[in-house]
């Protein structure tokens, strides 16, 4: 994966678009994480 | 000399073109960016330019652009500033000076930035930097949002406003598909005057360099564009200050780039960040409402209890008070029924006196 | 159902030429008109837009100043669902429908400013210019209007009657809450941080590197002045929509948010001095730009502020929603400011843009679609006032 970069405008437009795709990652993968957390805790509204 | 610095510089060029294809990549070096290593631009020497607009008619030219109004040899047009437009992606500007006789000639088009503004503010990457040095644009992907317009701190891009279904975005694009096929950019060819010069930027850079110390006094110490907003590969020389000809001089030399790294890199954190802290801030308000909701159960509960308590009390008191009454009815029945015995009795006794003394 | 029918007997009964709809008529007439114009003469045909000014009133109003007021969604509905105050419950609904409607209203307004707008979905999902700042503008415009939709149609669910479905929804609104909180801060500080990338057009005064923050802050007291000011509005026209529940915690309401407002519009000028201390550009304040940006700060930001302050403590309702409609004003100033009276400051005065009554008439007729939609909607959808059939569920 060693790739090169000559500006940083190129520089950024990768790293961007992998930052949002982690960013993607974190919005629907926290939220899951908070049900098993929570999901032995009584039935009432645990998300 | 048969050769003219022009050509050669040319030759330089098309002689390099070849080595781009494969595209030897030093790699990046750590998080500093120089640009692409040998990319072309073109050094406009202000000085030798005479404003005879041939590089205008040549752009035209090469790029297919519709007939102007005026025709190109015409130079009355020169007595107005022209701003760049979407007919026009090179235009000469004739700047006169009380203190001198002679005008000063300067042309405008895309500097090429080596971080253009307009591509890191391109939504759709329809705008990038080429490893010729061109900064190219792709209408096929253009949404006509006019950002690059708005970012550009030379007032480059134009915009076809009078078109209704295929907008585009007009610049200068450094004649970049000549310069893949060994030719010199259109306008510099045309030039007469060597006020342009085409070749490798760090050549250029040279060159200019060279200039300024071989002619004293005849140039301002100052190459535009080697460090304006990050350096341009389009660079100019001239003789008198560089904001007197329309050019700013107060962009500074930070790249388009970094000013908005800072927002940019803020937005990831921000999002994950706040996922935690308000589910965090959530959970509280919750847990919160929960010890509140159990507080209040358990004083329900104890109220409850205690109020039991008191009936119980009560019932027991009111049992003794019922009892008590009902031994005192009793008794009160009793003691009546006593009373009314006796009474009986004390009535039958003097009767039966009374009896006794009548009967005897 | 039979609400549906009775509402459109309702309907029919009324006189349709109330002055409001023949106002309302004539205007979306004439948008309608100019509409066709714009494409199919493109934007020249309609715009004053030019070579230097390539973002005009659309930009400056439809999309800065709209998103600025659709802020009042995310404020009320973080207060209600994330910090548990539930007293604000009645003030959500039509929160939510506003920031709603904004949004679909701005998404509508650049449609029309675009060069392409059969394009617009081109940055979501066909080539990404991740480092752009209206990259981040267009995924959150998108995401958020999803959200935003999802968390409306509980009220649209209860009023065409399908339980399941609107029960669904409401087990996500902690979710949606939390995303829309995060997708709307993102998204109002990125408008501001659109102007970063051209330090060398936008005014320093008004031009700071915390451009992003300033936007961000001042949204929230502007979703703030805006829920009041709504509030009034549906009062003075929609009281009979509103039930009990909604009427005794609207005053309530209205107290706590200008209170809130005021304390952040403080700190907004505090901030402002701060931001104006780092890039030393103090003796700007003494030109005429000074006199402007002064005019901003203090006729629009602190004078508010202290009035809402004086509101919230004497309890003066009156005075409440007089300074709501003065708040909302001065954030509408402040995006014109920095987006087009500051913005190519530099230019001579010949070639400063002003906006040409066409791209006027354009603003004025999505601004009246979106005041017309949130009568049909709150005239018929439990908006206002809770759904007799979920009040129980409602309280959870
Ligand atoms: S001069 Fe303007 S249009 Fe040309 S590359 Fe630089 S930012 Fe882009
Ligand atoms: S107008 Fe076209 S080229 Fe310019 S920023 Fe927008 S999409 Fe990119
Ligand atoms: S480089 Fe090409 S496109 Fe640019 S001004 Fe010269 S001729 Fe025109």
């Amino acid at each position: 994966m060693e790739q090169a970069f000559f500006t940083l405008q190129e520089f950024m437009t990768h790293t961007k678009s992998v930052v949002y795709l982690l960013m993607a990652a974190a919005l629907i993968g926290l939220p899951l994480f908070w049900l098993f957390l929570t999901g032995r805790d009584e039935k009432k509204r645990t998300f | 000399m048969g050769i003219t610095r022009r050509q050669l510089f040319g030759w330089m060029a098309a002689a390099g073109a070849g080595a781009l294809a494969p595209g030897v990549a030093k790699a990046a070096a750590g998080k500093h960016f120089s640009g692409y290593p040998e990319s072309f631009g073109v050094l406009h020497d202000i000085t030798h330019c005479i404003g005879c607009r041939k590089c205008e008619a040549a752009c035209n030219e090469v790029n297919d652009l519709p007939d102007p109004d005026t025709p190109f040899d015409d130079l009355k047009v020169l007595q107005d500033k022209r701003p760049l437009s979407a007919t026009a992606y090179t235009v000469v500007n004739r700047y006169q000076f009380e203190s001198a006789s002679e005008p000063v000639y300067v042309k405008t088009q895309c500097n090429h930035c080596l971080e253009p503004a307009c591509a890191s503010a391109c939504f759709v990457k329809a705008l990038r930097k080429d490893e010729t040095g061109a900064v190219v644009y792709d209408a096929s992907l253009c949404v006509g949002c006019r950002y690059c317009m708005i970012a550009c701190p030379f007032q480059v891009p134009a915009y076809e406003y009078d078109k209704a279904f295929t907008p585009r975005v007009m610049k200068c694009t450094l004649c970049y598909s000549r310069i893949r096929e060994g030719k010199l950019p259109g306008c510099v060819a045309a030039c007469p005057k060597e006020a342009l010069t085409f070749g490798r930027r760090d050549d250029l850079i040279k060159e200019a360099q060279r200039r300024i110390n071989r002619n004293p006094g005849q140039y301002v110490d100052h190459i535009y564009g080697r460090f304006e907003m990050g350096g341009t590969s389009w660079l100019y020389l001239s003789p008198r200050s560089f904001s007197s000809l329309g050019m700013r001089e107060d962009l500074g030399v930070k790249a388009a780039p970094e000013y908005t790294s800072g927002a940019l890199a803020v937005v990831p954190m921000a999002v994950t960040a706040g996922v935690v802290l308000l589910t965090g801030i959530y959970a509280i308000a919750r847990r919160r409402e929960q010890i509140a909701e159990d507080e209040r159960q358990a004083a329900v509960a104890q109220t409850r209890a205690r109020a039991e308590e008191e009936m119980k009390q009560k019932l027991t008191e009111q049992k003794k008070a019922a009892d008590k009454e009902r031994e005192a009815i009793v008794n009160r029945e009793v003691e009546k029924a006593l009373k009314e015995a006796e009474q009986e009795r004390a009535a039958d006794k003097p009767a039966a006196d009374d009896d006794s003394g009548k009967e005897t | 159902m039979q609400q549906i029918s009775a509402s459109l007997k309702n309907a029919a009964k009324t006189s349709v030429w109330t002055p409001f709809n023949i106002v309302a008529g004539i205007i979306i007439a004439v948008g309608l008109v100019l509409t066709v114009i714009r494409f199919t003469g493109g934007l020249g045909a309609v715009t004053n837009l030019d070579h230097h000014t390539p973002w005009g009133l659309w930009i400056g109003f439809d999309l800065l100043c709209g998103v600025a007021l659709a802020a009042g969604g995310y404020m009320t509905s973080a207060a209600c669902y994330i910090f548990g105050l539930k007293r604000f419950h009645a003030a959500v609904r039509p929160a939510i429908l506003t920031a709603f409607l904004g949004y679909a209203l701005v998404v509508l307004a650049l449609h029309y400013d675009v060069g392409r707008p059969w394009r617009l979905p081109y940055p979501i999902f066909y080539s990404q210019g991740t480092s752009s700042l209206l990259f981040e503008v267009a995924l959150c415009v998108f995401l958020y209007l999803t959200v935003l939709f999802v968390e409306f149609t509980p009220a649209a669910l209860e009023w065409l009657g399908l339980k399941r479905a609107r029960n669904l929804v409401v087990r996500l609104v902690l979710v949606l809450t939390i995303f829309g909180v995060i997708l709307s801060t993102l998204h109002q500080s990125s408008l501001g941080a659109l102007y970063l990338i051209a330090p060398s057009k936008l005014h320093p005064l008004w031009y700071s590197s915390y451009l992003a923050l300033f936007f961000f802050v001042s949204s929230m007291f502007a979703g703030l002045s805006m829920v009041i000011f709504e509030s009034t509005l549906s009062h003075r026209f929609l009281h009979h929509k509103m039930d009990e529940h909604h009427l005794e915690q609207s005053h309530g309401v209205a107290i706590s948010f200008a209170r809130a407002a005021s304390f952040i519009m403080m700190g907004y000028l505090f901030m402002q001095m701060i931001g104006l201390a780092a890039d030393n550009d103090w003796h700007h304040l003494t030109t005429g730009w000074g006199a402007w940006y002064l005019l901003e700060m203090i006729g629009f930001v602190a004078l508010p502020a202290f009035f809402f302050a004086l509101g919230s403590r004497e309890r003066n309702l009156r005075l409440i929603r007089w300074t709501a409609l003065w708040a909302v004003l001065g954030i509408v100033f402040n995006r014109l400011n920095v987006s087009l009276v500051a913005f190519n400051w530099q230019l001579p005065a010949d070639q400063r843009y002003f906006p040409s009554w066409m791209e006027v008439g354009i603003t004025l007729f999505i601004v009246t679609l979106g005041v017309v939609a949130y009568r049909f909607i709150a005239t018929r959808m439990p908006i206002l006032y809770e759904h007799p059939d979920y009040r129980e569920q409602q309280e959870e």
